[in-house]
C-alpha cells in the first residue's frame, strides 16, 4: 500500500504488535502507538517534555539524531540505554518500514 | 477553615478562568494547587512555548497566558492555597464539601470544580527497590530548607537547573560534602550555573560524577550510602547522609482517584450539559474530564468552565433567576 509502512512494537508485557502506519500524515511513533491503544501516555502531546513515550529502537534503521530537547528529556527518564528514543521525536517515513521498537518501562 | 463558593482544584488556565466566569455571577472562588505557582502545565512545563490556538492570540507564550489570566481574574480576588495537594474530601451536615490538603489546610464550599489537568505534579522517583523506605530518612525530592543539610554529606542526582543550582548552593559552606551524579557529561541548565559547577569540581570543592547513575541505596534505618554505576567503570559506593534525586515532575491522578468519581483512562466522566460528575456539586473541567468527542484543548476548558459556573450558581441559589448579562453591558468586572 502506498504511503503505509509496517511498524513492530513490543509492549511492556513482551507482546509483539504489528502496526500499519501512514507516512503521509505527519505522524510520529508516539501518536501511532496511541492510535492503536498501546499504553503510551503521550502526556505532553509530543513536545519532548514528559518522556512517557520512551522506547528502545531494536532494529537497525537509521534515525535522525537526538535533538537537545530529546536528550534533556531523556535525562529525566529511567532505564535509558544507547538505543533509547522518545517516540514523539520519531517521524513515520517510508525509510522506517519494518522498524521495531520496545516500550520502555515507566515509573 | 477557608470558606468559599466554588473550590477549584487546580490553578491551571481552566481553573484560573473559572474565577472570572464565577466572578461575573458574584461567586467567590478559592484555588488549590500542588505547584508553588499558578498556571499548571503552562507555568511549570512549557512557559516559553508559543501556543497558537488561543482565540484572539495568533501566538501567545504559555507563561504569558498564565499572567494574562491572573490579570483578568484579579478584580475578583481569588484565594490560593499553593504548594499543597488536595487529599481528602468529606461532606458536612449542611451538605457542603470539606477538602483537606496534605498539609492539613481545610477548605469548605458548596461546589467543587476539579480543574486538575493531567493530574498532580509529583517528583519523578527513580526505580530503586527500597526507595520509599528511605523517604524522609535521607531521601528527599524537594529542598525545603537548605539549613537541613548543614554539615551533612549530600548526593544530588540530575542534569538540569535544579540539580546545578542546589549543588552550587549547598557547596557554598552549607553541606560538608556535595556529590553531583548525572547520566551524561553535558548538563542542560543555565550556562552560568554549569560553569560554576565545573569550576567547583576543578577546585575539588564538589565531586562531579558523570556518565553515572545511582542504582542502589542502603543504610541502617537512615540512609548511609548510595551505589553509583558508571557507564563503563562498574559500581562504587558513596557514603552519604542524603540523596536528592532531581528528575523533574510528572503528573499523576493522585488522591482525586479515590473521591468516588467515575473515572475512565485517568479522566473524570462528566455530563456535557454542565460538566457535572456523578457526585452532585462536584464538576470537572479541562483536561481532567472526559466525554464523547472531548478535545484536550485549553479553549475547550474555557468553554466548559463557563457552562459549569452557570450550573453551580443554580445549585447555590436555586430560588434565584439567572440572567445572562454581557460584559459589554455590565461594564468592567469586579466585586
Amino acid at each position: 500500500m502506498e504511503n503505509m509502512i509496517k511498524v513492530f512494537v513490543i509492549d511492556r508485557d513482551d507482546n509483539r504488535h504489528e502496526l500499519d502506519a501512514p507516512t503521509d500524515m505527519n505522524m510520529n511513533m508516539m501518536e501511532l502507538c496511541r492510535s492503536y491503544d498501546l499504553p503510551v501516555e503521550g502526556t505532553c502531546g509530543g513536545m519532548a517534555m514528559c518522556a512517557s513515550c520512551h522506547m528502545y529502537v531494536l532494529s537497525s534503521h537509521k534515525l535522525t539524531e537526538r535533538s537537545e530537547d530529546e536528550e534533556d528529556m531523556l535525562d529525566e527518564a529511567f532505564f535509558v540505554e544507547d538505543n533509547s528514543r522518545l517516540g514523539c521525536q520519531i517521524k513515520l517515513a517510508s525509510d522506517l518500514d519494518r522498524i521495531e521498537v520496545k516500550l520502555a518501562p515507566v515509573g | 477553615m477557608i470558606q468559599t463558593d466554588i473550590l477549584i482544584v487546580g490553578a491551571g488556565p481552566c481553573g484560573l478562568f473559572t474565577v472570572f466566569e464565577a466572578g461575573l455571577l458574584k461567586l467567590k472562588c478559592h484555588l488549590i494547587d500542588s505547584l508553588p505557582q499558578p498556571g499548571g502545565q503552562c507555568s511549570e512545563i512549557y512557559p516559553k512555548k508559543p501556543i497558537y490556538d488561543i482565540p484572539a492570540y495568533p501566538t501567545i507564550l504559555a507563561g504569558d497566558l498564565t499572567n494574562r489570566l491572573m490579570e483578568q481574574i484579579k478584580p475578583f480576588s481569588p484565594g490560593f492555597t499553593l504548594g499543597e495537594r488536595a487529599e481528602v474530601i468529606e461532606k458536612d451536615d449542611e451538605g457542603q464539601f470539606i477538602v483537606t490538603t496534605n498539609r492539613g489546610t481545610k477548605h469548605r464550599a458548596p461546589i467543587i470544580a476539579i480543574a486538575a489537568g493531567l493530574g498532580c505534579f509529583e517528583p519523578r522517583k527513580p526505580p530503586i527497590d527500597n526507595l520509599e523506605s528511605f523517604e524522609d530518612k535521607g531521601v528527599e525530592y524537594i529542598i525545603k530548607d537548605p539549613e537541613f543539610y548543614r554539615g551533612k554529606k549530600v548526593v544530588i542526582s540530575g542534569g538540569g537547573d535544579s540539580a546545578l543550582d542546589w549543588t552550587n548552593f549547598l557547596a557554598d559552606g552549607v553541606a560538608s560534602e556535595v556529590t553531583l551524579v548525572h547520566r551524561r557529561t553535558s548538563f542542560r541548565g543555565h550556562p552560568d550555573s554549569v560553569q560554576k559547577v565545573m569550576d567547583l569540581a576543578e577546585a575539588g570543592k564538589i565531586n562531579l560524577v558523570t556518565n553515572s547513575e545511582v542504582v542502589g541505596i542502603s543504610g541502617d534505618g537512615n540512609l548511609q550510602s548510595v551505589e553509583v554505576k558508571h557507564k563503563s567503570d562498574g559500581i562504587r559506593s558513596i557514603e552519604t547522609d542524603h540523596w536528592i534525586p532531581l528528575f523533574g515532575l510528572s503528573p499523576k491522578l493522585g488522591p482525586i482517584g479515590e473521591w468516588n468519581l467515575n473515572i475512565s483512562k485517568n479522566a473524570i466522566e462528566v455530563d456535557t450539559l454542565d460538566y457535572s460528575t456523578n457526585v452532585p456539586g462536584i464538576y470537572a473541567i479541562g483536561d481532567i474530564n472526559t466525554y464523547p468527542g472531548k478535545l484536550k484543548l485549553i479553549l475547550c476548558g474555557f468553554h466548559e468552565a463557563t457552562l459549569m459556573v452557570q450550573s453551580a450558581y443554580k445549585r447555590i441559589y436555586p430560588d434565584k433567576n439567572l440572567v445572562l448579562k454581557y460584559t459589554t453591558v455590565t461594564g468592567k468586572p469586579g466585586i
